[in-house]
């Protein structure tokens, strides 16, 4: 019981910093485009649109950053064994985030927001840089942990404690899982960006606001949707294939695959009974040879079937079930590609109406479309993320601890349900109120012309951008 | 005998250790005027506006000194991954009860002028000053609780409950921190105001010295009783703890004399020197097992491997004099007082736009 609720906690707790956290990096960077550009050619388009987003930047970050102090007292307080367990590897990661990452990336923030009137615009200009990187540095160290936990590098397991120790620090931070997560994270974080900024200006466009600035806007942002999106699918393509490797068992229930198969098809869609183990289909629908493609680029490739891995496993690692949840799995996966597809499609037909000028803002229908859209990248990063934790389990370190194994033998389900219920209440309550702010923000506009008095070489006329 | 107990690498472990202690030390001195700020909001602040006015002193620099507790609990994680298992699972409720004061207090201080209403902003501001005290208080609580002991079975698990860990000395222990740290925070106030708000935090931090000296001498005479009658060895040397319990005290006269830089000085470093009192009593245990004192893990049976400490180590020298650098360059930057006219001010009608994001309120002083 203390097991289910514990690992609901993390579900939760970590599903909910994930909202913010590619929602973070991305826009990062689209204000460092944004500022920078506005530092090159002094256009106060570029100044506007730098503190109108970075307003909306910050009423996310707040939330990212206090939902991530959680993150990090989590393992030690529910998951007491596995800390044990891997504490010698899996903490390294954790601590330099924290020096290397989290304190530029705060400090940073901190001048930046209150640095306007103060720092030369070039210093200026340079915090936010370093926000940017601060942050996509944290991504890369918290998955260099979380691919450890998928792809076990550089350790050996000491013979008297039985404890996971780190050989090679080295092969800790260049992990090919790594490198292949953290291009496909950042990648879906641009996407998530990206999409938000074609939102925001969609919003505009439709009410005719500030057209000669959101139109231009929306372009680039449907260009960056475009790009971020097919880079996030070929890059997604790549860890899969990966996966495959290292993982069989999860790419195998992401395709529900029971039985090992040559040429295998793609399952599109699939309905089957919710159980742990569908054993028939209601409804399907297939690419044939689709798997094989997928998986290592051949016409006739074999993929190996859930049964088969199981029975692998239990002659490797002792009797057990060595399932995922396959449901889970396979709907993670397909929500994932499904909605960065939607993405891309969106892009496409976003970019068709603007090659003709004055097309894409006239075009009310797509722009609703366009407004909508920022949902997409968001439940795509949940399902994502959702897929890859699930796919892995029974493990909580593949082929190393079993999850059940690495839970706090010492807290009681009252302890753990009590913090499951006051965290996910207080989480709620943030988002209404996260929502209602970024919503009003972003409706509000940015500030009107004219505001930054920016000719006259005289930064302090630029005040603070909150408080 | 720890010595000869250790293998040879007997330096890493306890060079980690007071590694973790530099933390904590920079945790408590900066978010501790943090918090300080955060709970005297009501008394030293009169209205919304004067209330934004001091919010802004700590606006800048809230979020980097909180990044010294992540950097404490990661590198506890990393260097004594079974201190961190047994501490973390053990304050399992306490913990919860940090982490939803710490939530709630970053949000009311981002979201407060997110909105130009007057009451959104009272409502937060009153969030604040009790975010701030709950962990202020539970802080001080936990600490003394490691010191003093609770109960800790031979695997390194915590066995008790959540009143096991309110005992009456822990109890003291946070109200020590929970007054400490409003007079810390009152004192930079002084420093980081001016006119009718700084002659307030003045006053405050005159009414708060004194209370708050008696509690940290009563505090430290308290943990010294409980060492002598646990036999404890330690490696206390006298004159940490002394220079602890006087440097209060010389707050006090400091800040009566005018001197507020000086009192400020001297609250942090009575902070950072009760801190060390506090781990040195505690070293190498780290974390005393009232079950029976030979439970109790240490800084050699919680440790890492000597590979990973060598790595960490190279990592941590490299990377906090860097830290150390920026994080101090942010104070030079931001540290112009701040007066009653910042409150009031509104530099144009344009930047009043600016203020209140829906763009549409009414006049609003308390950007």
């Amino acid at each position: 019981m203390a097991l289910d609720l514990a690992r609901w906690q993390f579900a939760v707790t970590t599903l909910y910093h994930f909202l913010f956290v590619p929602v973070t990096i991305g826009t990062a960077w689209f204000l460092v485009g944004m500022q920078t550009a506005w530092y090159r050619t002094g256009d106060e388009r570029w100044l506007r649109l730098t503190r109108f987003f970075g307003k909306l930047f910050l009423i996310n970050f707040a939330l990212g950053v206090v939902t991530g102090i959680v993150q990090e007292f989590q393992f030690g307080m529910n998951w007491s064994a596995y800390s044990r367990y891997v504490g010698d590897i899996f903490g390294a990661p954790l601590a330099i985030e924290g020096l290397a990452a989290f304190f530029i990336e705060s400090t940073f923030l901190g001048l930046w927001i209150f640095g306007w009137d103060r720092l030369k615009p070039k210093v200026h200009l340079a915090t936010i840089w370093l926000v940017a990187i601060g942050s996509t540095a944290s991504a890369y160290f918290i998955l260099a942990a979380n691919s450890w936990m998928q792809h076990p590098v550089g350790y050996k397991i000491n013979p008297v404690t039985h404890r996971a120790e780190l050989t090679s620090i080295a092969q800790l931070f260049t992990n090919s899982t790594l490198v292949n997560a953290f291009a496909h994270t950042i990648a879906a974080a641009l996407l998530t960006a990206a999409m938000l900024v074609l939102s925001v200006a969609a919003w505009h466009l439709r009410r005719g606001g500030e057209v000669p600035m959101f139109a231009p806007v929306a372009r680039i942002a449907l260009w960056a949707t475009l790009a971020a999106g097919v880079a996030t699918v070929l890059l997604g393509h790549a860890q899969g294939q990966l996966m495959t490797k290292q993982q069989p068992m999860k790419m195998a229930a992401a395709e529900a695959l029971y039985t090992t198969e040559k040429g295998a098809r793609f399952s599109l869609f699939d309905i089957g009974p919710w159980q742990k183990h569908p054993t028939k289909s209601l409804v399907s629908i297939a690419i044939p040879h689709g798997l094989s493609i997928l998986a290592d680029n051949s016409w006739d490739g074999t993929v190996e079937g859930i049964n088969d891995i199981q029975r692998q496993y239990v002659q490797k690692y002792g009797p057990g079930d060595y399932e995922p949840i396959v449901g889970v799995t396979y709907w993670g996966f397909r929500i994932m590609a499904g909605l960065g597809f939607l993405a891309i499609l969106i892009a496409i037909v976003g970019l068709w109406l603007a090659r003709l000028p004055g097309r894409l803002e006239r075009s009310s229908r797509f722009l609703r479309l366009a407004v909508a859209g920022v949902a997409l990248p968001l439940v795509a990063n949940l399902a994502g993320w959702l897929f890859t934790e699930m796919g892995r389990q029974p493990w909580i370190v593949q082929g190393l601890l079993l999850t059940k194994d690495a839970v706090s033998p010492n807290v009681g389900a009252w302890s753990v349900g009590l913090t499951l219920v006051g965290f996910t209440a207080l989480y709620g309550i943030l988002a209404f109120i996260e929502a209602k702010l970024m919503i009003g923000a972003a409706q509000a506009g940015p500030d009107p012309e004219g505001t930054y008095a920016t000719d006259s070489a005289e930064p302090a006329t630029i005040p603070a951008l909150t408080y | 005998m720890l010595i000869a107990s250790t293998h040879g690498y007997w330096n890493l472990p306890t060079l980690w250790f007071f590694l973790i202690v530099v933390l904590w030390v920079g945790y408590f001195v900066l978010e501790g005027f943090d918090f300080g700020v955060g709970m005297l909001l009501p008394f030293v602040g009169r209205n919304v506006p004067e209330r934004g006015t001091l919010i802004r002193t700590i606006g800048p620099v809230w979020d980097g000194n909180e990044v010294w507790l992540l950097v404490a609990g990661g590198a506890t994680f990393a260097a004594f991954p079974g201190w961190y298992a047994t501490l973390f699972s053990g304050f399992y409720l306490a913990l919860f009860l940090v982490l939803v004061g710490l939530i709630v207090r970053g949000v009311a201080i981002e979201y407060r002028n997110k909105h130009p209403e007057e009451h959104w902003r009272a409502r937060w501001d009153l969030t604040l000053a009790v975010s701030s005290a709950v962990p202020a208080l539970l802080w001080g609580v936990a600490l003394a609780d490691v010191v003093h002991g609770v109960p800790v079975n031979a695997h390194g698990d915590y066995t008790g409950n959540l009143l096991n860990l309110l005992g009456p000395y822990a109890l003291f222990g946070g109200i020590t921190s929970l007054l400490l740290f409003a007079f810390h925070g009152a004192l930079f106030l002084t420093l980081r105001t001016t006119g009718e708000l700084h002659e307030r935090a003045r006053a405050t931090s005159v009414r708060l010295a004194l209370p708050a000296a008696a509690l940290v001498f009563g505090f430290l005479v308290w943990t010294y009783v409980n060492a002598a009658s646990a036999h404890d060895k330690g490696l206390v040397p006298g004159i940490i703890p002394i220079a602890a319990i006087c440097l209060p005290f010389v707050a006090g006269a400091f800040t009566r004399a005018g001197r507020e830089g000086l009192a400020f000085a001297s609250t942090a470093a009575s902070i950072a020197l009760i801190t060390l009192t506090l781990f040195l009593n505690l070293y190498p245990r780290v974390i005393v097992s009232s079950t029976n004192n030979a439970f109790s893990p240490t800084i050699f049976t919680t440790s890492s491997s000597h590979y990973t400490l060598t790595a960490m180590s190279i990592v941590a020298l490299v990377l906090t004099p860097l830290v150390l650098l920026y994080q101090t360059w942010t104070y030079w930057v931001f540290r112009a007082r701040l007066g009653d006219l910042d409150a009031a001010e509104i530099r144009s009608p344009l930047d009043l736009l600016e203020r209140s994001p829906l763009g549409r309120g009414r006049p609003d002083p308390g950007g």
